[in-house]
């Protein structure tokens, strides 16, 4: 066996597949994004090189900046609400409903499964004022507020979208942390409560920490998600009002398919690319680290 | 991994990053000159979209009767996508050489320009005149289009509009009102209304045109009818403070509450229906509302009971109120590559049938002469038709030479002037910068 993986044209045999589709359908259209960056121009009018002229202009463009912005606000804000959901959900499930917990566990899984869009057209209708007064409006006329147009403003258009988002992904970290839970020995929480560990010194000093593996690969699954987030801000902002809820994607999107400016949409979905990079990379020591001190 | 060994692994996947980079630069600068060969057409293609009902209908009616024959040599195939995305699909298409043999040319004038610069579409001026069809346009519709296309005729006017304030009859003589002639009086109407509870306007802030339009009516009665060309040209920029008050005109409507709330959700089709079931006393729309008002499923007011004015005068303003903003609809086009002469069997039958086709059965107005006579299905109907016959002078809309940047921007942000998040002043300068960096 030894000698088999130690062969070097065994090694380009068994990993030279999937090595050339992964270049083929990953590698090549990265890197040919990065290309296009360079250029100027769209598909009607023809490409022209153009320098790094749009990587100036990234550094001087006002959108970019709020584009930049609103993904990162978005980004902590939607992971520390589903990762924080998804635990206390997960604990939920082990500690408190025990084995019957399954009929939970289903519901509070099922809008992971509806399409977004439909969960966008949802959550339009919920909070809308026109033409009919939405769920949320009426409540608040009951308790004598008048309506409140949740998408006029940005602020109040920022915490929909968040609240959307953590709804409809909740239950995925649930399920995903509730795996990590169930994985903890049964003998080691029994001693830690013989020694008089319960409740919050039980889920902060034994559960917490024995669960930290799977909560890290979380943090790093959702951070990306929502970095990248598109159709349901689409879906039920469309990046509105004017272009306050508008991230780094959907301004790539725009500029590329609706301005017709492909070389500088390319540009913002390298800036974007580079995001991912580096926020991966923080998240990744901060959690190996952890891993061996703890 | 040690340190070194991770280093040398970044540097070689850095130089190996930096390779591929400059090959695919070396690809992209070859490729991007996608000019297809011209082939026949297989079928009268026509990519429409979603929204505009009228077209497709006509032209499907007439591929049974008046067109049969040339439909049997090339069977009309109509394929929809929303008119938000259209922008979108056709750069694509465009980019692969697939267009359409007829479609719906863009959002803006400027898409159209640039398909028509890098010869996509067809010289229909001269393929008119080859055709011998060429008299069968409605001269003030050519004017339009050469207006908005730069000197040429690049679209065919299925649509010919003219745009003005749709009115509640009914409710404007429960209220005493006459019919506004200047803005001031328009603005007195729309008080009273709301203070005896009846929205003044209703208007789509999610499509944002709607309310643009507003914008531009008042740029035009206050500075004349050269008032957004000065802006195209340079002469002046939507910053200045002439420009500046229009937007704070219409902001101040807004502020008062005359659209009503939440006016950045109401979509066209929800503005529509609060005029035609008398929620709202009036309503800014071009003519081609004709076709909603006609229909008594949609209309709970009936035809009878609306009226229609043009935008009032601005005391003291250069502009007169006989100067109608007129449009031809969404321009559709034909491409250049797949005109031949079934297309052109099609395109000289529509020439000569659609005006008479679309007039009975729509009640809609088109930019084609009307060769059978058609009796008006309604007053307003007769009212509109006259005056476009007797408008002397057009002008155009807010976002009409503007690029497809600041038209989306304007179009996005104008709820937010109305709701009163976004103020003129930055409204004017969000749409002049983006309109500086095309």
């Amino acid at each position: 066996m030894h000698r088999v993986l130690g062969d070097r044209r065994a090694i380009a045999i068994l990993l030279g597949p999937a090595l050339v589709v992964y270049s083929l359908i990953m590698l090549v259209p990265m890197v040919w994004s990065l290309g296009y960056s360079f250029t100027k121009g769209n598909s009607i009018d023809g490409f022209t090189g153009n320098g790094v002229a749009d990587f100036s202009r990234l550094l001087d463009d006002p959108a970019v900046r709020h584009a930049l912005w609103f993904t990162l606000k978005y980004a902590v804000v939607v992971t520390a609400g589903q990762v924080v959901a998804g635990y206390l959900l997960a604990l939920l499930y082990v500690f408190f409903l025990k084995r019957a917990s399954a009929l939970v566990r289903t519901l509070v899984f099922f809008p992971v499964v509806l399409p977004t869009v439909a969960v966008g057209l949802l959550f339009q209708k919920f909070f809308q004022v026109a033409p009919q007064t939405g769920p949320v409006n009426s409540l608040l006329n009951a308790v004598g507020i008048d309506s409140i147009d949740f998408f006029g403003s940005s602020s109040s258009a920022f915490w929909v979208l968040v609240v959307m988002d953590i709804w409809r992904s909740m239950g995925f970290y649930a399920v995903l942390l509730f795996a990590g839970l169930v994985d903890i020995p049964e003998e080691v929480l029994e001693s830690a409560r013989l020694d008089g560990a319960t409740g919050l010194r039980l889920v902060r000093h034994i559960v917490l920490p024995l669960s930290l593996p799977v909560l890290m690969s979380s943090l790093i699954f959702s951070i990306n998600g929502t970095l990248k987030a598109f159709d349901s801000i689409v879906a039920l902002t469309n990046g509105g009002p004017g272009n306050d809820t508008t991230p780094l994607t959907l301004y790539m999107f725009q500029t590329s398919f609706t301005y017709g400016d492909y070389g500088y949409g390319s540009t913002i979905a390298v800036l974007l690319t580079v995001v991912c990079l580096l926020v991966s990379l923080v998240v990744f020591r901060v959690s190996r680290r952890d891993l061996t001190e703890g | 991994m040690s340190l070194r060994t991770f280093r040398a692994r970044r540097t070689r996947l850095g130089l190996f990053t930096a390779g591929a980079a400059s090959m695919a630069l070396l690809a992209t600068a070859c490729g991007g000159s996608g000019s297809g060969t011209a082939a026949a057409p297989k079928n009268f293609s026509y990519l429409s979209v979603t929204e505009n009902t009228t077209v497709k209908t006509a032209l499907t009616s007439l591929s049974e009767g008046s067109c049969k024959s040339a439909n049997d040599a090339l069977p009309l195939k109509v394929e929809t996508v929303p008119q938000a995305s259209l922008d979108q699909k056709l750069q694509l298409l465009a980019g692969q050489g697939a267009l359409p043999v007829q479609f719906a040319a863009g959002n803006a004038p400027a898409l159209t320009q640039k398909l028509a610069k890098s010869g996509k579409i067809a010289d229909l001026e001269a393929k008119l005149k080859e055709l011998g069809v060429d008299d069968q346009l409605e001269p003030a519709a050519v004017s339009t289009i050469k207006a908005l296309y730069g000197g040429k005729l690049e679209v065919l006017p299925y649509e010919y509009n003219i745009e003005g304030v749709f009115y509640n009859k009914k409710i404007f003589e429960a209220n005493g009102l006459k019919v506004p002639g200047t803005w001031d009086e328009l603005v007195a109407s729309a008080a009273k209304l709301q203070a005896k509870g009846i929205q003044p306007f209703s208007a789509s802030g999610q499509q944002g045109w709607p309310l643009t339009r507003l914008l531009s009516g008042y740029l035009y009665r206050s500075l004349g009818p050269d008032a957004l060309k000065d802006v195209a040209d340079g002469k002046a920029k939507l910053t200045d403070p002439q420009y500046v008050k229009a937007a704070t005109e219409i902001a101040a409507l807004g502020k008062k509450g005359y659209f009503g709330k939440g006016v950045g959700s109401i979509d066209y089709d929800t503005a529509m229906n609060q005029f035609l079931t008398g929620k709202a006393a009036m309503l800014y729309m071009g003519s081609w509302a004709l076709a909603n008002i006609s229909d008594a499923k949609q209309d709970k007011i009936g035809a009878d009971n609306v009226g229609f004015m043009p935008f009032p005068a601005v005391s003291g303003g250069k502009g007169s109120i006989d100067q109608y903003p007129s449009n031809v609809g969404l321009g559709i086009t034909l491409s250049a590559k797949s005109f031949d002469k079934n297309t052109g069997a099609w395109v000289s039958c529509i020439a000569k049938n659609y005006g008479s086709k679309a007039l009975k059965d729509h009640g809609s107005i088109s930019g084609f002469k009307v060769n059978t006579p058609v009796s008006d299905a309604n007053e307003v109907t007769t009212q509109v038709r006259d005056t476009i016959s007797a408008s002397k002078q057009n002008v155009l809309w807010f976002e009409a030479l503007f690029g497809t940047k600041a038209t989306t921007i304007s179009q996005t942000n104008a709820a937010g002037l109305v709701s009163g998040s976004v103020s003129p002043e930055q409204f004017m300068q969000t749409v002049q910068d983006a309109l500086s960096a095309q």
